[in-house]
Parts: C-alpha cells; sequence; structure tokens
C-alpha cells in the first residue's frame, strides 16, 4: 500500500501544496488501493480516468499557483449524488443504468474547490438501512475485523461505503447523508468521523431524495479536521433548494483546535437505555471525563420526549419516502416492465425494481398517508416531532451548548446477524442519532474507543442550529484525549 | 391497530407495487410488527401541539416566475426506457 493513502486530507492538501508529490501521484495511489479493495465492494463504479484527468489540471493549476481548497484532493462520493455522465443508482434496481444530465450542487462545489472523484459509493438501496446490506449492488465489508475472527462485519449504514471506504483508506473522504443516522451510525461503525450538519446548511438538489425534512448531506472524514475542511466546501447557499439556508458558511477548520473551556455539556438521562451494555456506558463516562479534563462544565439535562422519537421517525420517514419514490414508474428512466397496461407497467416495474425494505418502507408509508389514516399516524407524528424539537430548545435556552451522547447502542454487527426475522431490530441501531434528524439539529460522531472484541465505537454531540464549529471543537478535543485508534491493515488486498 | 390481507392488498395497490398471494401474508407481519412499534405513540399527550412543518423557523421562499432553463429534449429524454419522435412512449392509456 502506497504511502500516501495514509495521509489525511489535511496533510495531503499540505503536501500537494508544497509539491512534496504531484495530483496524479496521489490519485494515482488511490486508485490502485480501490483497484485492489474489490472484495470490500465499496464502490458501484470507479472512475479512475475521470480522476486522473481532474488531477492532471489539478498539477497545472499548483504549478501557476491557483489551487483552490481541496485541490487534486481525491474523494469517493455516495452513490445517491447525482453525478453528471456517471452512474447513478442510489443502490437500486430501478435506477441501474440511469445516468444524470446534471450535477448535484454539493458535488459541484466539491469540484468548484478542485476535488476529484475516484468513484461512486455503495450504501443501503434508496439510503434505507442501518448495514448496507439492503444495496441491490451487494453488501459492502467492513475493512474492519473482530479481534481473532474473520467473519465479515457490516460496515453500518446507509452511508456504509462512504465510511467503509474512508476506513479502508479507498479514498481521503466521501459524501455521504444522513436522514436518521446514515452518517453517523456507520461512521462510529467504522472508526471514522462523520458529521450531519443542521438541516438546511448544504444543498439537497440533486440527492435522491429519501425523507426531504429529515435529508442533510454530509461528510465522512479520517478525522475531525478533514471532516470540517470538506464541510466548508459542501455547505452553501442554493437557490434550487428552497430549504437550503442563505446563511455564511464559516471557515470550519479554524474551530479545530479552539478551546472548549467553559462549555456547557448537557448529559441526557433518556438516552441512559435499560439494558445498554457496560461498555457503552463506561466509553460515554469516559467521554464526560475527556470534556471536563478539558474545562467544560457538565450537567446532566432531560430530554423527556426521547424515546418517541424512533417510532415517530418510523412514520414520517415511510410517509415522505412513499411520496418520493412515486416517480419511479418506469415512464421516464430506469427499469421498465411492461403488462397488459400502464397500471400493469407500474406495479410490474417497482415490485421488480425495488427491493424488499424500500417496498415494506413505501407500503407503510402508503398506509400511513391513506384516507381515514393521516391524522392518526402522520399527523400525530409530527405533532410528537414538535415536541421533541421543543426538548433540545429548552436546553439549549437553558445555557447548554452541546450534548454528548453515544453514537450507537452497539458496535458494528456481522452480515447477516440483525434484522432477518424483525425489521424492527435494525430499526434500533439509530436509537441516538434519529432525535437529531427530527429536531434538525447538527450532530458530529468521532471514534471514542474499542469495544471488547475490537471494533470501534464513537460518541456523539448534537449542537444548536449551526454551530457546526463548536461541534468541531468539542469533537476534536475528544479526537485528542482518546486512545488512538489505529485503522485495519489492508487483509483485503 | 393491525392490518389484515384484503387491506395488504389494497396498500400495495394505491403503491402500485405488485404484491404475490405468497409474499402478502408476510408483508402483513412486517407492517404489524411495525405498527406494533410506532403503537405507543398514541399515548403521547398532543393537545394543542402544533405539526412540525419545518425544523426551522424560515419564510418559503419563492423566485422570480420566469423561464429558466428549456430546449434540452434530448437531456430530458436521454434515460427514457422507450422514447419516440421527442416523447416517453407508454401503452395505450385512453381506450
Amino acid at each position: 500500500m502506497s504511502e500516501l493513502t495514509r495521509l489525511t486530507l489535511a496533510e495531503a492538501r499540505d503536501g500537494l501544496a508544497s509539491k512534496k508529490f504531484s495530483a496524479v501521484e496521489l490519485n494515482e495511489a488511490f486508485i490502485d488501493a480501490v483497484a485492489r479493495a474489490k472484495t470490500l465492494n465499496a464502490y458501484i463504479v470507479e472512475t479512475p480516468e475521470k480522476a486522473l484527468e481532474r488531477a492532471r489540471a489539478s498539477d497545472e493549476r499548483i504549478a501557476k499557483g491557483e489551487a483552490r481548497p481541496l485541490e487534486g484532493v481525491p474523494l469517493g462520493v455516495k452513490d445517491l449524488y447525482a453525478t453528471e455522465g456517471v452512474q447513478t443508482t442510489a443502490a437500486s434496481h430501478i435506477l441501474e443504468g440511469f445516468v444524470p444530465p446534471y450535477e448535484s450542487t454539493v458535488t459541484a462545489n466539491l469540484w468548484r474547490d478542485g476535488a476529484t472523484m475516484l468513484g461512486k459509493l455503495n450504501l443501503d438501496e434508496f439510503a434505507m438501512g442501518s448495514s448496507n446490506e439492503t444495496s441491490y449492488f451487494g453488501p459492502v465489508i467492513s475493512p474492519w475485523r473482530r479481534k481473532n475472527s474473520d467473519a465479515k462485519i457490516v460496515p453500518g449504514g446507509s452511508s456504509g461505503g462512504s465510511a467503509a471506504a474512508v476506513a479502508a483508506r479507498l479514498c481521503l473522504g466521501a459524501t455521504a447523508t444522513d436522514t436518521g443516522g446514515s452518517i453517523r451510525q456507520p461512521a462510529a461503525f467504522t472508526g471514522t468521523v462523520g458529521i450531519k450538519p443542521t438541516y438546511g446548511r448544504c444543498s439537497r438538489w440533486g440527492i435522491v431524495a429519501f425523507a426531504s425534512s429529515l435529508d442533510q448531506a454530509g461528510p465522512i472524514a479520517r478525522n475531525v479536521r478533514d471532516a470540517a475542511i470538506l464541510l466548508r466546501s459542501m455547505a452553501g447557499h442554493d437557490p434550487k433548494d428552497t430549504t437550503s439556508v442563505d446563511a455564511p458558511v464559516p471557515d470550519y477548520e479554524k474551530a479545530v483546535g479552539a478551546s472548549v473551556k467553559g462549555k456547557v455539556i448537557g448529559i441526557p438521562k433518556e438516552y441512559r437505555l435499560d439494558g445498554m451494555s457496560a461498555e457503552i456506558t463506561a466509553l460515554w463516562e469516559r467521554g464526560v471525563n475527556w470534556l471536563r479534563a478539558g474545562g467544560a462544565e457538565i450537567r446532566e439535562i432531560s430530554l423527556p420526549h426521547t424515546k418517541h422519537a424512533l417510532p415517530a421517525y418510523y412514520i414520517v420517514a415511510p410517509a415522505e419516502a412513499s411520496s418520493n419514490l412515486a416517480r419511479y414508474d418506469g415512464v421516464r428512466y430506469g427499469l421498465r416492465r411492461t403488462g397488459k397496461d400502464i397500471v400493469d407497467l407500474y406495479e410490474l416495474t417497482r415490485a421488480e425494481g425495488f427491493g424488499k425494505e424500500v417496498r415494506r418502507r413505501i407500503m407503510i408509508g402508503t398506509y400511513v398517508l391513506s384516507a381515514g389514516y393521516y391524522d392518526a399516524y402522520y399527523l400525530r407524528a409530527q405533532k410528537i416531532r414538535t415536541l421533541i424539537k421543543r426538548d433540545f430548545d429548552l436546553a439549549y435556552a437553558a445555557g447548554v451548548d452541546a450534548i454528548l451522547t453515544p453514537a450507537t447502542p452497539s458496535p458494528a454487527f456481522a452480515l447477516g446477524e440483525k434484522g432477518a426475522a424483525d425489521p424492527v431490530e435494525m430499526y434500533l441501531n439509530d436509537v441516538f442519532t434519529v432525535t437529531v434528524n427530527m429536531a434538525g439539529l447538527p450532530g458530529l460522531v468521532v471514534p471514542a474507543g474499542l469495544s471488547s472484541d475490537g471494533l470501534p465505537l464513537g460518541l456523539q454531540l448534537i449542537g444548536r442550529p449551526f454551530e457546526e464549529e463548536t461541534l468541531f471543537a468539542l469533537g476534536e478535543a475528544i479526537e485528542q484525549a482518546a486512545p488512538k485508534i489505529a485503522l485495519p491493515e489492508p487483509w483485503w488486498v | 391497530m393491525s392490518v389484515d390481507l384484503a387491506t395488504v392488498r389494497r396498500i400495495a395497490h394505491l403503491a402500485r407495487i405488485r404484491v404475490s398471494e405468497e409474499e402478502a401474508p408476510f408483508l402483513q407481519n412486517e407492517i404489524n410488527s411495525i405498527l406494533d412499534f410506532v403503537e405507543e405513540l398514541n399515548a403521547v399527550d398532543v393537545e394543542g401541539v402544533e405539526p412540525m412543518t419545518s425544523v426551522l423557523p424560515m419564510a418559503m421562499k419563492k423566485r422570480a416566475d420566469v423561464v429558466t432553463d428549456g430546449n434540452i429534449v434530448e437531456k430530458v429524454l436521454a434515460n427514457a426506457p422507450a422514447r419516440e419522435d421527442g416523447f416517453f412512449v407508454v401503452p395505450k392509456v385512453i381506450e
């Protein structure tokens, strides 16, 4: 493995600027690593020619002294982002072969800043899943393994390809999306850093929609600084997304290393679940101690509606999904199966094109929105969402700057281990992350330790709206205090 | 609340997803398991609570009502499973 792939994004950026190596050399190192990592199934499509073409252009700009913030930096793109001229599938059979004639705003922002693209990363179909096992293109295998075991471990989901690729050094950073935990849970499972920014911080335009009031783009990266660098390029106002916020984007990297002295950290008692593993409890306590040692003030808080967040999410998200996914009808793009009439065309196309989990969620969503049930389910869930957000509002009004929680209730599990008999078992993965989407808040996950069987565990920081800088400062404080987690050595080559 | 098989078939038709006779009972079980999971929400007091319509207080932005693109027929049709003379082709819908 080339030493270049071991660099962080910030180190690579600085090495390019000081001409220690060229953008072509850097990109070739990653292209080679990607080509040798097929076992992990992290990429659906590889685009080495595109990466090299952009890298050559980057070298020219660097030579002329015109380097942009991400000049020549090779990234992976979750295959939920439309990329002009490159197949975009949402990991679904129904979109297989779809080649967008347009570019998503967030990826366009990354290319504007000079980044290169290595390929499109695998995910759960339509971002519906917590293990990357629902992809039409097969599951992603985590680069992590349990101690003394070669059982295949899931990277989490839905941004499983993004997290696995970053952890296996198959890109310097990756785009991801988060509707209920899809950036943060895979980051926690793979010892990487992921941030779901405040709703509205990044444009959703050109990202395949799952649940529009919850979806948000964000990066997965090797460390907190890299995540901050990426978010600065990804974020910003976009007239094409009416929910994107017209507010200046701070230089997030400047927040990395800022003092956490005097910050008030809320510890919500409702996140202490019955039967929570001792390992997770201990990790959380260590996180509290690290922040306290850094000068933060620790305060016990209450977020009483926490336990309703996950059930309410499983009404709101499928409802919005059933509406968003109505567009896949076999008429304008993607798969088409024909029958005796147009209804047959719709029904056969959608039955074959959507996988099991997606069909199930569309059905649930259709049911809760159907005549006679709308008030009992959807409207009630939206009211409960108001209550969940009010809990956070009250905590912040009382002076809390950020909230510290575990990222996941367990470390990563093996393929096929969860959710086979009961879909709800898989849903419980998102118990700590989903509240953040329901309230539209920013959430950052940072690696904080290893489980007894040697798998990464993460802590989550939840912030005030648009105060991502506070999360980067606190996240880096945890990163510095926590034991260093060495990424796995490539067994997959 | 729980759904019966007839309801499963009705939802499938509303969602325009063909569900086979063998598949329907499995879907019924899964849907009911999820409905059981969300059942607890009925116990939450939501009296007088406004439903959330926006996660952040912001006015809906409106753009000027003007044409911003067009004349991209090739792009629009580029991914069509069936096309003819600049149109999408579908089975006959009017007898």
